[in-house]
């Protein structure tokens, strides 16, 4: 065992240790500095002097394992790691401000400020669930913001990484986390399923929103092991003014049954995004739990406990997309149209947990004042809501994976592209427009979007026919 | 600290010293010069020429400078005089080899094998020249190179030829040894284990091309999939690239010419099931 080297003013591996900053039950925390980087940062040191929590080292294993792995806003950047045969620590970057744990006196918190806390982490989550990662400690003390908004989910100690060794597998003969938020999963070993996340996810929401714990603080195994037949009061009986929506949402992520949660973190924020949108079922209106008699039969009758096979994150979240579909359903031929339903049809048959979003945008005018109703007098933002829902009737997509919006916009372009961006869409599906001269004179919106997109995008022609071979020798590249 | 105090008192260091009575060779070796090294190991090539062509090449573009065989260089594929003179060629040039219970095969009628493996043996035998043969015999049974463990099947026993299977096998290999990561193959599907030092397992599927870092204070126990015969439902050649300085490793798969190495085995009268199975990776 060496010598702990730590103390202000030491030096390790060129990073000058400078104060304590905090001292937890498994590790402790300091400001140190580094010649050539001017990034804040923090060096994190696990307690391993005999007598401490064997849990601490392996946790402090898995952090420096996939620490240094993950990238993008939501994870503090990490900068090197030291290991357990001189001084293990990890340096990251310090992210300024406190965790959302200092919000816990304000709490229950405006419906708002909740949902927009909640659509911020969601979409943390769902870059960490991309990246392979399950967090398993989603908590308040494991989140903090940046200034510019993005969530940041610190602590990895818990977590599992799909393409790494799971040191944690074995380590601990019950389960190992923070209790009041633990997936009932969990309970019973599962360590595989980003849908755990959700549910810690939901716990936190509800009781962000009410200011009780859905499954109260027990710490007891027997306790604990009640979420696994036992649903939660509904927050409407907490709170009678509370949005159907919201309880749609926060029971939906704290369904039992991981299955019958969202599909996906970037689902989740989706709904948490819209809440308009959100597809309200026998959930947002329950005033009480499920009777005795459904709650006795799930106990002794559980789905969760079925053996089953290792799931695959990212093989889930694959089977889980967002998509977008590009709409002209005021002025787009209906060949057109018509095709994109084909092709949107096709892809979504072979994926059963994806969502539909589709989009129509209404041009505004650059100059003129636009008005809200046309000439006939009827609403046009209506009008176009109703089309999009009449487009995808043959699609027969359940309610809860279908929605629509119009967005108002003078660059069309731009405002598909943000649109994708904002709510982390998959695949965009857009429409080639055929009319050359309409064309030629605004530019291709579905080039612009096929060019400038994040993500996949797949631009639809309608059939070719052998009457428009010859206008289209004349009409080069088309889209 | 504790994990080196544990790794002192194993049982394993008697057991190499034992080495001699129980009748194999333990060589001890030190492969780099301090500096950064990726290693490229390969198992089980099997007498498959395009395979372990299209290793070496992956492994050379991937920036290898040194490579290790671990064992079954023959059997099962037709091209046994053309592997084992590239493995003396690399080992001429500074690679490590050990024997695998095909190789031993080769020399020795004691082996029990199954009825494809023998025929296919016995074919062998007959193709290789005294000095192929004698290379293969003076195959060391396991190497020590600093901190890490090269062997044929496992660590408890070599000679027994015993397989991987279990996290049970696994860490039965770990405590036997006081490497910090052994490397074995001859079950032909790749898996990595791990055992902390209070002798808790971790078992993992790699996945190809993602690295992982092996930390010291735990040892790990890497287990190969095969160049010349993969089982793991992947056709496409395994090998393992090793970062001696960051101790990170990486499961890698190449593709290779399967048609032709199967035309070779049937070319040559093996039977047939042995040119079959390449194509399924089974």
């Amino acid at each position: 065992m060496p010598i702990p080297l730590v103390k202000p003013g030491a030096e390790i591996d060129g990073y000058t240790i400078g104060e304590c900053v905090h001292a937890g039950g498994m590790a402790t925390l300091w400001m140190v500095t580094h010649p050539g980087i001017d990034t804040p940062l923090l060096m994190k040191i696990p307690r391993v002097s005999e007598g401490e929590d064997p849990a601490a080292i392996v946790s402090f294993e898995m952090e420096m394992i996939i620490l240094p792995r993950l990238a993008g806003p939501h994870v503090p950047a990490c900068f090197g790691t030291g290991d357990f045969a001189r001084q293990a620590y990890v340096v990251i970057e310090r992210i300024p401000g406190t965790t959302l744990y200092k919000r816990l006196p304000d709490l229950p918190l405006p419906y708002e400020e909740a949902r927009s806390l909640v659509a911020r982490i969601a979409t943390a989550l769902a870059d960490l669930h991309r990246q392979n990662v399950i967090h398993h400690d989603i908590k308040p003390s494991s989140i903090m913001f940046r200034d510019s908004g993005e969530a940041v989910l610190i602590d990895y100690g818990l977590s599992h990484h799909n393409h790494l060794p799971d040191l944690l597998q074995e380590e601990f003969r019950l389960p190992y986390g923070t209790a009041p938020y633990m997936a009932p999963e969990r309970l019973l070993g599962v360590r595989d399923d980003p849908r755990s996340d959700l549910f810690s996810l939901g716990v936190l929401l509800y009781f962000f929103t009410t200011g009780e714990r859905p499954f109260g603080e027990g710490e007891t195994l027997r306790a604990m092991r009640r979420r696994l037949w036992r649903d939660p009061h509904p927050p409407r009986t907490l709170r009678a003014d509370y949005p159907p929506w919201l309880q749609e949402v926060v029971l939906r992520c704290l369904e039992i049954e991981p299955g019958w949660r969202y599909p996906t973190a970037a689902q989740l924020a989706f709904d948490l995004t819209h809440p308009d949108q959100v597809k309200l079922t026998a959930r947002s209106e329950r005033l009480k739990r499920d009777s005795l008699s459904v709650a006795w039969r799930r106990r002794f009758n559980q789905g969760v406990m079925q053996p089953r096979a290792k799931a695959d994150v990212a093989a889930q979240i694959a089977s889980s997309p967002i998509l977008a579909v590009a709409l002209d359903t005021a002025e787009g031929a209906p060949e057109l149209n018509e095709a994109l339903r084909v092709t949107t049809e096709r892809i979504l048959a072979t994926l059963p947990s994806a969502r539909l979003a589709c989009v129509n945008v209404l041009k505004l005018n650059r100059i003129a004042v636009d008005r809200t109703l046309d000439e006939q007098g009827s609403n046009k933002h209506v009008d176009r809501l109703v089309a999009l829902r009449h487009w995808a009737t043959p699609l027969k997509l359940d309610e809860s994976r279908l929605s629509v919006h119009v967005l108002e916009a003078i660059d069309p372009a731009a405002a598909l592209l943000e649109f994708a961006e904002v709510n982390q869409v998959d695949h965009v599906i857009i429409g080639a427009r055929q009319g050359s001269f309409r064309r030629t004179l605004l530019g291709s919106v579905s080039a612009k979007v096929a060019s400038e997109a994040t993500c996949t995008v797949t631009v639809v022609r309608p059939p070719r026919l052998a009457a428009d071979a010859a206008e289209a020798d004349t009409d080069e590249a088309t889209g | 600290m504790a994990a080196s105090d544990a790794l002192e008192n194993s049982p394993a260091l008697a057991h190499l010293v034992d080495v001699p009575q129980i009748g194999f060779i333990g060589v001890q070796i030190a492969f780099e010069g301090g500096g950064c090294v990726l290693l490229a190991v390969f198992s089980d090539i099997h007498g498959n020429r395009q395979a372990f062509d299209a290793c070496l090449k992956a492994a050379r573009a991937r920036g290898a400078e040194r490579f290790v065989l671990l064992g079954d260089l023959v059997g099962y594929g037709a091209d046994p005089e053309w592997v084992v003179d590239t493995a003396m060629e690399l080992v001429a040039h500074g690679a490590v080899a050990v024997r695998g219970n095909h190789d031993q095969a080769v020399n020795s009628s004691a082996e029990t094998m199954n009825a494809e493996a023998q025929i296919a043996i016995e074919w062998t035998r007959g193709r290789l020249d005294t000095a192929q043969r004698r290379f293969l015999a003076e195959l060391p049974m396991l190497v020590e190179d600093g901190d890490r463990l090269f062997v044929h099947s496992e660590a408890s026993s070599p000679q027994r030829w015993h397989y991987i299977r279990s996290t049970a096998d696994a860490a039965k290999s770990l405590i036997s040894t006081p490497a910090h990561v052994t490397f074995c193959g001859h079950i032909h599907r790749p898996a990595l284990y791990s055992m902390s030092v209070t002798a808790k397992m971790t078992s993992l599927v790699p996945k190809t091309g993602v690295s992982v870092p092996l930390l010291r204070g735990r040892q790990w126990l890497a287990v190969l999939g095969a160049v010349g015969q993969p089982r793991d439902g992947d056709p496409s050649a395994a090998f393992v690239l090793f970062d001696t300085v960051s101790c990170e490793i990486t499961y890698c798969r190449a593709p290779y010419d399967i048609a032709s190495a199967a035309s070779r085995i049937r070319e040559n009268g093996l039977p047939p099931w042995l040119a079959d199975r390449l194509s399924e990776g089974r």
